[in-house]
């Protein structure tokens, strides 16, 4: 949906469709990295301020209303020819800004979480959040050195994953290790759009 | 002159914090209006004599001329997502900028978009 106003002296460019990809996990467990590796920008840095809006979707208990919260998110983009440019966003690590993982996931196409075998209960959160609100993801299982190595089989069983989610390892440090992630992301994405279970 | 005004007080008002606000003149109503991947391009360029336009929505003009979402604005003029919507709106109604919102959710499911999407992702 384009829009100006009628009296703009050029008519609007036509401007390519904008989608939105989630990278979340724990912690230090290589969002950032990822994004970097697969961005063609080196990653950005934005800033969202917790505010009024944000109450009753956000534990404010112990917190002053009146005080704001900064929460800095890391994102990058790929341009997909003239036509689709996709944004990766790294979500904020810490479970507290619920609200920006809301509007991050409004409208998103899909995530990956991203696992580190040593701290896996660190990606629960994240799990947890896209089963519930039905956003199509993928388990990336970042090869760090000298974590032990599991069976992935084990890593989704540990992770209580549904059948359908695609598990797989990857080194967020390597372009087409990610590429390969976003791939199998979209893929799945695409096979639980809505219309394909719906017709 | 000024005699009740000490130099350290002006550590106080935390301008780095303040100064987005007041640009944004305390308005924060314009924040649902547009997502970060909300895409704005520049239409009309400002000739700098326009009325009620600060420094920072003549960036946002500049930096426009090529189509940029939300979240690369606020990132290159280093403000927060909220004050650059605040701003963003100020000039979709002055007619400055075009605005192109994400498709909703419920619209992602174009076979073409996910085929396209694809087909680049392999390509890169």
């Amino acid at each position: 949906m384009a829009f100006g106003r009628s009296d703009s002296p050029q008519a609007p460019p036509k401007m390519p469709t904008a989608i939105k990809l989630l990278i979340a996990g724990g912690f230090g467990v290589g969002k950032t990295t990822m994004v970097g590796a697969v961005s063609e920008i080196r990653p950005l840095r934005t800033e969202e301020t917790l505010t009024d809006r944000s109450v009753g979707v956000d534990d404010l208990s112990g917190v002053e209303a009146k005080s704001t919260t900064t929460v800095a998110m890391d994102f990058g983009r790929i341009s997909i020819g003239q036509d689709f440019v996709l944004y990766l966003f790294g979500t904020p690590g810490q479970e507290r800004f619920w609200f920006v993982w809301d509007e991050l996931a409004r409208g998103a196409l899909g995530a990956v979480v991203l696992a580190d075998t040593r701290r896996l209960a660190d990606c629960f959160p994240s799990v947890d959040y896209f089963e519930r609100r039905g956003t199509p993801f993928v388990v990336a299982v970042n090869c760090f050195e000298g974590a032990p190595v599991f069976d992935l089989d084990e890593v989704k069983l540990a992770l209580n994953l549904g059948g359908d989610v695609p598990i797989m390892l990857c080194d967020a440090r390597k372009r087409e290790s990610g590429k390969e992630v976003l791939i199998e992301l979209v893929k799945h994405a695409y096979g639980k759009r809505p219309t394909a279970t719906a017709r | 002159m000024n005699a009740g005004w000490h130099p350290d007080e002006e550590r106080l008002l935390d301008a780095p914090t303040i100064r987005p606000y007041v640009i944004a003149r305390g308005r924060t109503e314009a924040q649902d209006r547009f997502d970060l991947i909300s895409l704005a391009v520049t239409i009309r360029p400002t000739t700098g004599t326009e009325i009620g336009l600060d420094p920072e929505h003549q960036a946002i003009v500049r930096l426009c001329r090529r189509p940029l979402s939300v979240a690369e604005i606020a990132a290159h003029l280093d403000l927060p997502a909220g004050i650059v919507r605040v701003l963003l709106g100020d000039l979709f109604d002055r007619g400055f900028l075009a605005v192109q919102q994400p498709q909703p959710e419920t619209d992602v499911l174009d076979e073409r978009m996910y085929k396209a999407v694809l087909d680049g992702l392999r390509a890169l």
